[in-house]
């Protein structure tokens, strides 16, 4: 039998405002399935997102849902996950969302290590502005605002994550579907902050201006790049150049923000009385 | 029995008062001079089961205390200038969503880092227009280590009735003073928590105005699942750019504090019956206006004092018939110039009208405003 979506989605929300082609909506649908596998109750989830095509994905789902300003998802899910640790709070968004205008945000929350899951769209574009370069533009790679090319390095938002502190990361990308779905969900279930990092297409502002000719185009180069990192522990160092990791890419346990704040409260109680 | 009474600061008043107010959440971002609001709520608010979170800035901070409040949490940060005008982005989103929430101001000279460590009062402008687009507002402004607590527990109000955005502004000098305070009972101030829906989850609206122009608002984690956005939303907080939609909800947000002007309002008139000049001051400026209001009947010189506790919304009505009354009108303040804009829009050239500014980081001087009364007299 098909799986029903329709049942997290929100009532006469659809249809969605992506493109055709777009990878989003792919990973709307492995946030769903992830979500289902974890049991989470809607009543008790939050889904955090800034501003961009990703961080619309929010306003479809059938949840407690937040659609806050440009890069600052983060900090309003802190304030959510402090204010009421019992919740499930989950962050959606893109690449320049996250982590150009959102980097400090981003990078202190995976410091703090609370326990939330925040699933990065990296489409290495800004798509709703129209195709200007973020920080995972390729260098080189054509954006509206490089007319001669991007002159910027660029960002590998999983290792940042694992830098800044974030104690669960994997990558995965729109074309292994079904391996989101797994990864975002053993990111809910881990305790401590969790970062998902799956790579993903905008034809419209990045395939259009960088020869992919087709949406199968930008899935087929999806496909190509990446490795997981098992297989990539056996393969010398020349055929990994221009391979992206996916999998679980790190994975370790340190004292979750709240619940060390929790000791606090107990702490100042027992001082009060 | 007698009152519990200490010898404070007013960043501690602030702190205690929030307190008093139910304040369960706080996020922040140390700033001169308003740290010692942070420093107070970190230990207190454990204490009685809230939360404190020293963010990494102050947007992340305003974030934060917007997140926090939409659990249910009554929510404050406290700042200053660099830190107020980096809030103002979430101030609007605050203002759009409908977020109750508080801010304080400790207010210091600028514009940019300015005199971390002198007074000032040139936010007055930036706290009614300093984020994008048109939107209500509502400020206070203390003068005294009593008022601070109680005009936080006020703002706490404010915030949960109107369900916006509320600034405390107090200057430097009422942040670090230290002066007798004589804490208000439980139950001796009034507390209001924000109506919560009153219809099914189903029915559910988040901006459903037609029962009045402040719908309620449900919590995050409750049963009630709602959406909620910066774009300009229809009554059910999903984005909508039907004109009429957007024209009435943008009319809505500006009534709610336009048609209760008279429940927000608050001032003080001190000797303003016969007055012939009057001095218009806030804040700790308003402590030398008095004291050049006693020196100026001392000489004869019939002077009152209109001390605006609500700098917004603006206290039109009273200030236009006090402009017909008197001779001529001073404005004290710590800039050069900003409130003294609005009453001079007000009184519509009614009376004469002088300022008496000052930058330099000292405080206004009761001469110097006897000066300038004795101009417009
Ligand atoms: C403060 C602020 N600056 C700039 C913008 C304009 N803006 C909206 S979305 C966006 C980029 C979105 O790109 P990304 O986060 O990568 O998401 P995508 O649209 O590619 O999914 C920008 C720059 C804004 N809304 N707010
Ligand atoms: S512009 Fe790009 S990111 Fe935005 S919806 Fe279209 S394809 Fe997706």
């Amino acid at each position: 039998m098909a799986y029903d979506y329709e049942k997290s989605i929100r009532p006469g929300k659809l249809p969605h405002i992506w493109c055709p082609g777009c990878g989003h909506g792919i990973v709307m649908k492995g946030l769903i399935r992830a979500m289902d596998t974890c049991g989470l109750d809607k009543n008790n989830t939050a889904i955090v997102s800034g501003i961009g095509c990703a961080s619309r994905l929010p306003g479809y789902m059938d949840c407690c849902t937040l659609h806050t300003a440009h890069g600052r998802a983060a900090a309003f899910a802190a304030g959510v996950k402090m204010a009421k640790p019992e919740m499930n709070v989950l962050i959606v968004g893109g690449d320049g969302d996250g982590v150009a205008i959102g980097g400090n945000h981003f990078i202190h929350a995976c410091r703090r290590n609370m326990d939330m899951t925040y699933v990065v769209l990296n489409n290495n574009i800004y798509g709703m502005t129209g195709g200007q370069f973020s920080p995972t533009t390729p260098t080189g790679a054509n954006a509206s605002t490089t007319p001669y090319g991007n002159p910027d390095p660029t960002f590998d938002i999983s290792k940042l994550a694992i830098g800044a502190g974030a104690t669960f990361v994997a990558r995965t990308t729109a074309f292994h579907a079904t391996q989101i779905d797994k990864l975002i969900a053993e990111g809910i279930k881990h305790k401590g902050m969790s970062v998902i990092e799956v790579l993903d297409d905008c034809p419209t502002c990045f395939g259009r201006r960088n020869k992919f000719r087709s949406v199968v185009d930008m899935m087929k180069r999806l496909k190509e790049v990446a490795v997981p990192v098992q297989a990539a522990a056996k393969m010398p160092a020349e055929k990994l150049e221009g391979k992206i990791l996916t999998g679980v890419l790190f994975k370790e346990e340190r004292p979750e923000y709240c619940a060390e704040y929790a000791k606090i409260i107990e702490k100042a109680k027992g001082a009060n009385a | 029995m007698a009152k519990k009474t200490a010898l404070v600061q007013g960043n501690e008043a602030c702190a205690h008062g929030a307190v008093y107010a139910g304040c369960k959440f706080f996020a922040g971002y140390p700033i001169t001079p308003s740290t010692e609001v942070a420093e107070v709520l970190a230990a207190e608010l454990p204490k009685v089961g809230g939360s404190f979170i020293q963010m990494e800035d102050e947007i992340g901070a305003m974030a934060a205390i917007l997140g926090g409040s939409l659990t249910g949490a009554k929510a404050l940060t406290a700042t200053s200038g660099p830190g107020v005008s980096l809030k103002q982005e979430l101030i609007g989103y605050a203002c759009i969503a409908e977020i109750p929430c508080v801010i304080v101001n400790v207010m210091r000279g600028g514009p940019s880092t300015g005199m971390p460590t002198g007074p000032g009062q040139s936010d007055v402008m930036q706290a009614r227009w300093g984020t994008h687009g048109d939107h209500a507002a509502i400020a206070v402004a203390p003068e005294s280590i009593q008022e601070i607590f109680t005009e936080t527990v006020r703002a706490f109000n404010l915030a949960e009735k109107y369900r916006m955005p509320v600034q405390i502004l107090f200057d430097e000098i009422v942040g670090h003073m230290r002066e007798r305070i004589e804490y208000p009972e439980p139950g001796e101030l009034e507390v209001i928590d924000r109506a919560k829906p009153d219809v099914s989850p189903e029915d559910y609206k988040p901006y459903d105005s037609s029962k009045g122009d402040i719908p309620p608002l449900a919590s995050f984690g409750s049963e009630y699942r709602f959406h909620v956005t910066g774009l300009n939303k229809a009554a059910d907080g999903f984005p909508t750019t039907k004109p009429d939609l957007v024209d009435a909800e943008e009319r809505r947000q500006i009534r709610k504090v336009e048609a209760n002007r008279k429940d927000i309002e608050k001032n003080e008139e001190y000797m303003t019956e016969d007055a012939e000049v009057l001095i218009f001051a806030f804040g700790s400026t308003s402590r030398s206006a008095r004291y050049a209001v006693n020196e100026l009947r001392k000489e004869g010189i019939k002077a009152g004092l209109f001390r605006p506790i609500t700098l917004w919304p603006f206290p039109e009505e009273r200030i236009a018939a006090l402009g017909k009354q008197v001779k001529g009108m001073v404005v004290a303040e710590m800039n050069l110039g900003q409130m003294i804009y609005e009453v001079e829009r007000v009184t519509k050239g009614s009376c004469k009208l002088e300022g008496a500014f000052r930058v330099d980081g000292e405080p206004i001087t009761p001469a110097q405003i006897m000066e300038k009364v004795k101009e417009v007299n």
